[in-house]
């Protein structure tokens, strides 16, 4: 089970953020806060899943942009790791020019205004099975 | 786009009007919509099962498209449903099967691909799947052993997701019911994981090897010198994982280590969350694996030290007890105790260290109980340093409290000490209330030193003090009470009921709950237990530990009550006081417990709202108990019966260490609580309030009165002397309980529906007064070459009676057969899951009667046990029953006016719209066949509407309004009950389909 999933830039801004089960708002900032510190504070060495509290934390880094998931302990780590690339690849194909969204502020705002609602169609089931073609199929 | 919305934002109730629209769409010509009208589905099933249960077959029929991406999605829904019910879904085995190898073989569309792999989700969730049906199952596993090894050849090119996809076929092969030659690959996989170099994989190694060694601890053998590489790794996260592995294949040699490895590990960490968990395990390990005594005690040690005040509050008691109750050995507990002492000792000269709370309570605890065991100590000595402790600032109140209760103890011991009048002197003007009080206890107590002696055995923790769970010893106090113009108690929930049946406000549903909680909390605040103990050890249900804690928290309790907390009762707990005082230690120390709830007498205001009806009760039930003496078995009723809820609650936590001992005194609570069946008026105005009282008694009750002159008519009746001797087992001590009490009248004895027994043919049929309820066909459930299980469910009135058969085929007799039902969330089988036959003749029958109660509302459900009995060698046969909704239902007789008052009354309903097929014809019709099936009562029908009432058991009313319009049944049902409408309606539905 995907519990959230987040896009964080190395500043610990939230450029994105979405939940499948429902957390407070303001418990929200503060998740978000907690997560963020975690994933930055590790190198590159380090593997790229964290527990915390009781769940885990599966991170991916892009240039100064941080996709975290949020996962419960029964999930297959290594599937959502590669579930996070298979998401920035359609986000590379779908905004042709974007490379990563963070890195080039101008193409990056324009990007970052239109991923909101394709993750929204993505992402609503729990555990997505994702699919290159599910990302690409025009609205 | 809609769909989209629709399955992100839809509360619950608003399902139903948009069903029929997204079954519409799974019809959809574009496998986009198809797909969304799927995962809109998934989402309702997700908040609320019932409603969707129809559309499985279309879920079927998705699982089956076309395209992929709705299969895929529908997969989501197999997965919850799978992994809620396997064996409901084992056909479907085959299917997934065949879908999975298309995937592997690459027969989906090249879009499906990444890096090359095909539809990597999709397989990880078949695999899921599939190691969810084939869980030890031979069968089902059977299909699927070349898949996965198809699935684990073609996994080998080097990318993560295929590591991905490995991990998962890895965790499915130990799943299923093992095959040697698939294991072996499989380890081969986890091994190539650990070795990894990069450190993702590792870790996933890691993940599976420790799920793998619950089932084969030589593969962690194998990988000994890679699970060392990563204890030492630099990232926390591996060693984190490590230990979690070292966990599981701990054992008394390697324990040693473990654990050490595991401290060092919780002294670096400061995440609380880890601190919690870690402790908690380093203190299993230690207490199933210690070597020796030293090492456990400073692994406590260790463990409370670093672990401080987060960690979980059984820690520490669960070691307490262990102190107390020691092993079998006497000496080796003495050398324990006495390690422990010393151990403390010395770690309390070290001045200026500060000690989590929790630490220092647990050795103020063992100082005060076992400081005697040091023989070259002056006690002297210890109190000096208990004192210095109370002065220091960062202890708390609640600790000192503790330090106070150790101080008290050791200085019954000593003749008299310098240090415990400083101690008094000083204490006795603090502003802590609850220190003075414990100075100025002290103080008395050091005045008179025999009554401390005996107040304070030494050593005496664990002696078992029996609880008197009837408060039979008031029943004096209540009967003079009675006699001078005082109303008999009545529970909690009996006076719910008049105010709410005054009210008509009949909203039943929450009760059960509200009045369990309620009567244990006020049981607990009544405690006050000084020595702060955790509320979840109280309910631990050993008797022992409760009256290790009433040891060490006693005569405060008895001081505090002579007090009053109540304030409304301050003459009551006056006398009690007086009484308790002459009272052995153990009864004083139960009377307080409970003193709380005593205070049964009613506010004035309540008995003037007496209502008619009751008056009349009280009227006969008094006539009935004449001869007792007393009226208080009214007021015990509603003690007992909480009593046996929350013991019950207890074993359930328990269950694994006190199940035998909870249940007895589950038993022993129950027996004063007598049943009053024939005194229920049958006044149809307030039906429902006395139902439901009636029914609660009934199916709670356990005991009975046998005095001669009082006969009740019981379908359950049953001989004595039969019954007597095969009680004998579960009647532990009952006379020793009863020993004090004045209702000697009282014989106590069960009528459990479970023990009644009886000889009957080979050939299954009801005793007579069951079979002239309704009831099912006598099916078999399970047999084997000498026994065979039959069951027969019937419908009285009042719950839902489970007959089980047990026959002999063979020609010897057999001894010692066992029926155990699984508990279930579902349904709750009153007194207990286990029926026990001592012996079954050759060629007979026996038979035991079970009442099952609704615990959690589903239209279906399983409850399934087994039976082992021991011939030559044990042999062990399970099965398994299904129960419907409808079994649970009964007709509610009610005035079409009180239906109305009801109805607004309400507020959970549910509507739906059926089409009828002509055959149906009239609504008359229609209803009859509703009333057959699901055993409603019809209230009136007018023209094309209709009413009918039913109630689930015990009495959750549900109310049905149905109008009929051009072929079309409109069913509109409302309860106080939340869940019941849905379930309800959705037996309607497959009862109108069916007819």
């Amino acid at each position: 089970m995907i519990k959230f999933f987040l896009m964080v830039n190395k500043q610990g801004q939230t450029r994105l953020s979405r939940y499948y089960e429902h957390v407070e708002i303001p418990k929200r900032t503060m998740l978000e806060a907690a997560v963020i510190k975690k994933c930055l504070s590790r190198s590159k060495e380090q593997c790229s899943f964290i527990e915390y509290k009781d769940f885990k934390l599966v991170y991916r880094q892009y240039a100064a942009l941080f996709i975290v998931v949020g996962i419960s302990e029964t999930e297959n780590e290594m599937a959502i790791y590669e579930l996070i690339h298979n998401f920035v690849e359609v986000l590379d194909r779908y905004f042709s020019r974007v490379t990563y969204p963070k890195s080039d502020p101008s193409p990056g705002q324009r990007g970052l205004g239109a991923i909101p609602c394709r993750v929204h169609q993505l992402h609503h089931v729990p555990s997505v099975t994702v699919h290159k073609d599910q990302y690409t199929l025009p609205e | 786009m809609a769909l989209t919305v629709v399955s992100q934002i839809f509360p619950r109730e608003m399902i139903p009007a948009v069903l029929p629209l997204i079954e519409d769409k799974l019809q959809h010509s574009k496998e986009i919509i198809r797909r969304k009208a799927v995962q809109a589905l998934y989402k309702f099933y997700l908040i609320a099962p019932n409603q969707v249960q129809h559309i499985h077959d279309k879920f079927r029929k998705a699982l089956c498209d076309r395209d992929v991406g709705v299969m895929a999605a529908s997969l989501h829904i197999y997965l919850k449903m799978v992994k809620e019910n396997a064996s409901g879904y084992k056909g479907l085995t085959e299917s997934f099967v065949t879908i999975l190898k298309q995937v592997v073989g690459g027969k989906l569309p090249i879009d499906f691909n990444y890096h090359s792999v095909p539809a990597p989700w999709l397989q990880i969730q078949l695999l899921r799947i599939l190691g969810l049906l084939g869980k030890d199952d031979p069968r089902t596993s059977e299909l699927m052993y070349d898949v996965l090894d198809e699935s684990l050849r073609r996994a080998e090119i080097n990318h993560n997701m295929t590591y991905a996809i490995l991990f998962e076929c890895v965790q499915t092969i130990y799943t299923i019911y093992p095959k040697s030659d698939l294991l072996e690959k499989a380890a081969k996989c986890i091994g190539k994981f650990v070795r990894a170099s990069k450190i993702n994989l590792k870790y996933l190694g890691l993940k599976a090897l420790t799920y793998v060694v619950q089932q084969d601890p030589n593969l962690a053998l194998q990988h000994q010198m890679t699970i060392i590489e990563c204890l030492d790794h630099p990232d926390p996260i591996i060693k984190r994982e490590t230990l979690e592995l070292l966990y599981r294949i701990t054992n008394e040699q390697n324990v040693t280590v473990i654990v050490q490895k595991m401290l060092d590990y919780l002294r670096q960490s400061k995440e609380e969350y880890t601190i919690i968990s870690l402790t908690g395990k380093i203190a299993e390990l230690a207490e199933k694996y210690a070597p020796d005594n030293e090492w456990f005690i400073q692994t406590m040690s260790a463990v409370f030290s670093v672990g401080g005040d987060v960690m979980h509050p059984d820690i520490p008691n669960n070691f307490l007890r262990l102190l107390a109750e020691g092993f079998d050995d006497e000496k080796e507990d003495g050398q324990l105790r006495l390690y422990a002492v010393q151990t403390y000792l010395s770690l309390l000269e070290e001045e200026d260290t500060l000690y989590p709370q929790k630490f220092i309570q647990v050795m103020s605890w063992v100082l005060g109980e076992y400081s005697y065991l040091v023989n070259d100590g002056d006690p002297e000595v210890i109190i000096t340093r208990l004192y210095r402790l109370l002065k220091q600032t960062f202890v708390t109140s609640e600790t000192k409290a503790w330090i106070m209760s150790a101080v008290t103890k050791m200085a019954s011991r000593i003749p008299c000490s310098k240090t415990v009048d400083t101690l008094i002197q000083e204490f006795s003007t603090s502003l802590d209330t609850c220190l003075r009080q414990y100075a100025f206890e002290l103080k008395h107590l050091c005045e008179n030193k025999e009554l401390m002696k005996t107040l304070l055995p030494s050593g005496a923790s664990c002696y078992e003090i029996v609880v008197d769970a009837s408060l039979s010893f008031l029943d004096g106090y209540v009967a003079e009470g009675l006699s001078s113009g005082a109303a008999p108690y009545k529970p909690q929930h009996q006076r719910q009921e008049e105010k709410l049946s005054q009210e008509k406000a009949l909203n039943f549903e929450p009760y059960g709950l509200s009045f369990t909680s309620s009567v244990s909390s006020s049981g607990f605040t009544g405690r006050q237990s000084p020595a702060g103990l955790s509320l979840s050890s109280d309910v631990s249900g050993n008797s022992a530990e409760l009256g290790q804690k009433e040891t060490s928290c006693l005569q405060l309790d008895g001081v505090k009550k002579l007090w009053g907390k109540d304030g409304y009762l301050p003459k009551k707990e006056n006398k009690m006081g007086k009484e308790d005082e002459t009272q052995s230690v153990a009864q004083d120390s139960i009377l307080v417990g409970h003193i709380v709830d005593p205070p049964l007498i009613q506010p004035k205001q309540q008995v003037a709202s007496l209502s008619e009806e009751e008056k009349e009760k009280q009227q006969l039930a008094s006539k009935l108990f004449v001869g007792l003496g007393t009226n208080s078995v009214i007021s015990l009723m509603g003690k007992a019966d909480t009593t046996t809820q929350k013991f019950k609650r207890k074993s359930k936590v328990n269950e694994t260490q006190n199940s035998e001992e909870a249940s007895s005194i589950q038993n022993i609570a129950t027996l004063p609580f007598s049943p009053l069946p024939d005194v229920m008026p049958n006044n149809k105005e307030n039906f429902q309030g006395n139902e439901h009282l009636e029914l609660r008694k009934v199916s709670l009750s356990s005991s009975k009165v046998l005095e001669a002159s009082v006969s009740f008519d019981s379908s359950q009746s049953l001989t004595e002397a039969d019954l007597d001797e095969k009680l004998s087992d579960y009647r532990p001590s009952t006379s020793s309980l009863f020993a004090d009490s004045n209702i000697e009248v009282f014989q106590p004895s069960q009528c459990v529906p479970e023990l009644v027994t009886k000889k009957v043919s080979l050939s299954p049929c009801l005793p007579g007064e069951l079979a002239n309820h309704p009831h099912s066909e006598i099916i078999g459930l399970c047999s084997s070459d000498i026994l065979t299980v039959y069951s027969c469910k019937v419908w009285t009135d009042d719950c839902l009676l489970l007959v089980l058969f047990v026959g002999n085929k063979s020609t010897s007799p057999v001894k010692t057969v066992n029926l155990m039902f699984e508990s279930s969330e579902h349904f709750k089988i009153v007194e207990s899951l286990r029926c026990h036959f001592l012996i079954i003749e050759a060629q007979s029958m026996e038979s035991c009667q079970k009442c099952i109660q609704l615990e959690k509302i589903c239209t279906k459900g399983i409850l399934s046990g087994s039976i082992s009995y021991h011939l030559d060698t044990d042999t062990h046969l399970e099965f398994s029953l299904t129960f419907s909704l409808s079994d649970f239902i009964r007709p509610m007789e009610i005035t079409t006016e009180d239906f109305g008052k009801l109805w607004l009354s309400f507020s959970n309903d549910v509507k739906q719209n059926f089409k009828m097929s002509p055959s149906q014809g009239s609504l008359s019709i229609a209803l009859n066949t509703l009333k057959q099936k699901l055993k409603l009562h019809i209230v009136e029908i007018i023209g094309n509407e209709g009413i009918a009432a039913c109630r689930l058991l015990p009495s959750v009313p549900c109310l049905l309004h149905c109008r009929t319009h051009a072929r079309t049944l409109a069913l509109w049902l409302r309860s106080s009950c939340s869940a019941l409408p849905d379930s309800l309606l959705y037996e309607c539905q497959k009862v109108m389909e069916e007819s």
